[in-house]
């Protein structure tokens, strides 16, 4: 049963400049423009400018003049360390007749300055009004030895000394304050400089356009931006490199931007456990978290994320979950009995159609990139030849490798483009019999075959379950099973929530059943075939591995390579499951590694027409799907199977009463090897 | 499924002979073994004896379409042919028309022909005579009725019909879902 393609019609893309359309030159800038970094000056702005160097030149030397006074008075201060009162008052009268200007905020700091200075006056005052009892008691306090306060009047020179080292003291502090102010300015330099660089800028650029102006600005802003911007990198990075695990309490709601982020760090600690992980939460914590995270970034319910996280390691996950959000290419097969493909790509090219051959692998499949006509209205889609299908659907009847003048049965085949197929390979001889059980589709069917000019089939709609009590002695069967469609988020999103438990289990009990019709319907004895194609665009080992492990246990049938070079190999241990060592001649296909659809696809011959008869109890046990492995071994033993494969049967179920499960599975296929 | 009647076998080729000719025997006599027509539900099926006989096991109730639907016996016991007859038809065809490529389009929305539309068309062809309608490029896109002969078509208005549309590729779209 296959899906609709979702047809891209309609969706027209337009190619290169219109036939009217001149090609216009690159536009060119007027030389007032360009941003060249120097710029020649008209007379009147070099005048301007030498009148304004002549002034800076003046102000300059005047302020040379103050700068070195206050230097040498500096310096002053700092030699005669213990000298007297007199040398304060003078240096606090030169501070004071300095103004602050552009010329020395370098070396400036007005308001600290300021402070200090203060601070020197007070305590000046302090020593002028010393006679005071407080100041003395304060002063006590101060641990200073009582002589030298008795003797505060008559002693200049010990209380200078006293301020002197007051004064000494301060000094440092001064020193030590200029440094701290000098980091602390360091510190928040970068705004005030760059206020500076704009007011110098505004006076330079006094001559400048508006406009320039505002570039300037721009690009100033802009640089800014990007510093932050690395700033904010260094910050993400630095929290990536610590994940905190959320706490409960939070269950706030979050972007989707704060989910990816949770998920990639989720999962990059995952990658690397025991180093990345948070002591008190287990590997399930986590992995809850990023279970819960993926179901809301990508939309799907809890149940299908379970089961593909089971399926994929966690790296690909996201890989596969990425993949199918995204279409797959538009496809399309050749009708052989029509046309040939080369004809065909001349007629599309020629239509204003963009293609290519889709692989090595299939001589009728062309991939379609981009197409100025609805690809499936144009007259030789309506002349029939070629068909709209996916990749992954040439997949089964490749891997049937139908013959001529062979009956051939596709149980599942709305809306007809496998069972076309079909018949194509068979160039329209022998049978071909599409069935299908919805009355609706089947019309799809009909015009399809009618359209693509196959003459050799019959079109029925009955239930597949059915066909053996019809018809029998097919040489071949192809069974697309209905599924989940799992595999084809990407066409159909509504699986991504709508599929349950439930369903799942009402889908490959569906399967089964169908299979062992399928099967039932071959002739084992046909000289050319015996064959059965197995294929669902379902992912899950459920619909598939499963489905074929019931088949092998339960008819006379075995797996044979499906002859595709390319696709996984099957699961032959998944979970708890161990299916049976052959499986891995079937293929899957998934969308991130193959660009196709998820598919499965799996052949299988007929060996005996008997059906083997089982006991009913077990096969009850097998329904409610339960593998149990000594059902397994009673069943094999009772099985009345070819001596050959008993054998191996017979082996392998000693050897799992004997060893563990690995020694087990070694065992088999050292067996396997053996008689193979 | 069951043999034609003899009655509506007659009706049958005579509508055949309108399109194709005497050639309507070379479907009979086929070098590749039996072909006939057969009959459910008033369809008319084309196919080989042998998928005809394999076709026989199904429940009549479950069978939908075998081998090629030619068309349908009406009511009034008339022959209508489907669009699902034209790859028996095409190669046999005696009257052929063939159209430019702007027309193309239009007589697959189900249009008749007009003059200024027509590429080309086989001589002597009668008013009134079944012809099957190409592209320029020698795709089959349906078949209609002859409105003018040959030598009609030559002076005719150019907003004048010549050829009245009876099928045409475009229902493969247009009514999938009514085409047998």
């Amino acid at each position: 049963m296959g899906r609709k393609a979702a047809f891209n019609e309609g969706i027209i893309q337009k190619k290169g400049p219109g036939r009217k359309a001149k090609k216009q030159k690159d536009p060119v800038f007027p030389n007032a423009l360009k941003d060249t970094g120097v710029k020649t000056l008209s007379r009147r702005q070099k005048l301007r400018a030498k009148k304004r160097l002549k002034k800076q030149l003046e102000r300059g030397a005047s302020q040379k003049l103050k700068e070195d006074k206050i230097t040498s008075e500096k310096r002053k201060v700092k030699n005669d360390l213990d000298s007297n009162l007199g040398n304060h008052t003078k240096t606090n009268s030169v501070q004071k007749q300095n103004g602050f200007s552009d010329e020395n905020k370098s070396w400036l700091k007005p308001k600290k300055r300021k402070a200090s200075i203060e601070s020197k006056k007070k305590l000046a005052v302090k020593e002028i009004n010393d006679s005071d009892g407080e100041e003395r008691n304060l002063e006590k306090s101060n641990s200073e030895s009582s002589d030298s306060e008795d003797n505060a009047d008559d002693g200049h020179v010990q209380v200078g000394s006293l301020n002197d080292l007051s004064d000494d003291s301060e000094c440092d502090n001064d020193e030590f304050d200029g440094s701290q102010e000098e980091n602390e300015e360091s510190g928040s330099d970068k705004s005030e400089s760059e206020d500076d660089d704009e007011e110098d800028g505004n006076e330079s650029d006094e001559d400048l356009l508006p406009i320039e102006r505002k570039n300037k600005k721009l690009k100033k802003e802009l640089a800014e931006d990007k510093k932050l911007a690395a700033e904010e990198l260094a910050l993400n990075i630095a929290s990536q490199e610590k994940f905190q695990f959320p706490s409960n309490e939070e269950d706030k709601i979050i972007s989707l931007q704060e989910v990816q982020q949770r998920m990639r760090e989720v999962i990059t600690v995952l990658a690397d456990f025991s180093k990345l992980r948070d002591k008190e939460h287990s590997r399930r914590e986590y992995l809850d978290i990023l279970k819960q995270d993926l179901c809301t970034y990508y939309s799907y319910n809890e149940f299908l994320m379970e089961k593909f996280m089971q399926l994929f390691p966690l790296s690909e996950l996201v890989e596969f979950l990425e993949a199918s959000e995204v279409q797959r290419p538009l496809t399309i097969r050749t009708n052989s009995l029509k046309t040939r493909r080369r004809d065909l790509a001349q007629a599309l090219i020629n239509r204003g159609v963009n293609l290519d051959p889709v692989g090595k692998w299939s001589k009728v499949g062309l991939v379609i990139y981009s197409s100025q006509v609805p690809i499936g209205a144009t007259p030789e889609y309506l002349a029939g030849h070629y068909i709209i299908q996916g990749a992954s659907s040439l997949l089964p009847v490749m891997a049937l490798a139908p013959q001529e003048n062979e009956r051939i049965l596709d149980m599942s085949a709305a809306p007809g483009g496998k069972a076309s197929h079909i018949a194509a390979v068979m160039k329209n001889t022998g049978v071909l019999f599409a069935n299908d059980i919805n009355r609706d589709r089947i019309k799809a069917v009909v015009g399809n075959f009618h359209r693509l000019g196959v003459v050799n089939s019959v079109i029925t709609c009955m239930d597949g379950r059915k066909y053996p009590q019809t018809l029998k002695d097919f040489d071949r069967v192809l069974l697309d099973a209905p599924c989940t469609g799992t595999g084809v988020a990407s066409k159909d999103p509504s699986v991504k929530t709508s599929k349950d438990e439930q369903d799942i289990q009402r889908c490959y009990n569906l399967q089964r059943q169908l299979l062992l019709a399928a099967i039932d319907c071959v002739n084992a004895k046909s000289t050319t075939g015996g064959y059965i194609v197995y294929s669902t665009c379902s992912i899950l080992p459920e619909e598939n591995e499963w489905v074929i492990d019931y088949a092998l246990k339960k008819r006379n049938v075995k797996l044979v390579s499906t002859e595709l070079d390319f696709g996984t190999e099957g699961f032959v241990n998944y979970r708890q499951h161990r299916f049976h060592p052959t499986m891995k001649l079937s293929r899957r296909f998934y969308p991130h590694t193959h660009n196709m659809d998820g598919f499965f696809v799996a052949k299988l011959k007929k060996w005996s027409n008997t059906i083997p008869q089982l006991n009913d109890d077990l096969d009850e046990i097998e329904a409610d799907d339960i593998d149990s492995p000594e059902g397994e071994e009673e069943e094999e033993v009772a099985d009345p199977s070819p001596p050959k494969k008993k054998k191996l049967k017979i082996n392998k179920s000693i050897s799992k009463k004997q060893g563990g499960e690995s020694d087990n599975k070694k065992q088999k296929e050292k067996i396997l090897k053996i008689n193979g | 499924m069951k043999r034609l009647s003899e009655e509506r076998t007659k009706i049958l080729f005579e509508k055949l002979t309108k399109y194709i000719g005497p050639n309507v025997k070379l479907l009979i006599e086929r070098p590749d073994g039996l072909y006939c027509f057969r009959e459910q539900k008033d369809r008319v099926y084309y196919v080989s004896e042998k998928i005809a006989n394999l076709a026989n096991t199904i429940p009549p109730d479950l069978l939908i379409s075998v081998g090629t639907c030619f068309g349908k016996f009406t009511k009034t016991n008339k022959f209508r042919l489907h669009v699902t007859a034209l790859s028996y038809l095409a190669p046999y065809a005696h009257a052929k028309i063939w159209l430019k490529h702007a027309a193309e389009q239009q007589f697959l929305y189900g249009n008749h022909v007009s003059k200024s539309g027509l590429g080309r068309i086989s001589e002597n062809t009668e008013k009134y005579q079944g012809v099957i309608v190409f592209n320029m490029s020698d795709v089959p896109l349906g078949f209609g009725v002859a409105a003018k002969s040959t030598v009609e078509c030559k002076n005719a208005d150019p907003l004048s019909s010549v050829c009245f549309h009876q099928a045409d590729i475009g229902e493969y779209i247009r009514s999938e879902e009514d085409l047998l």
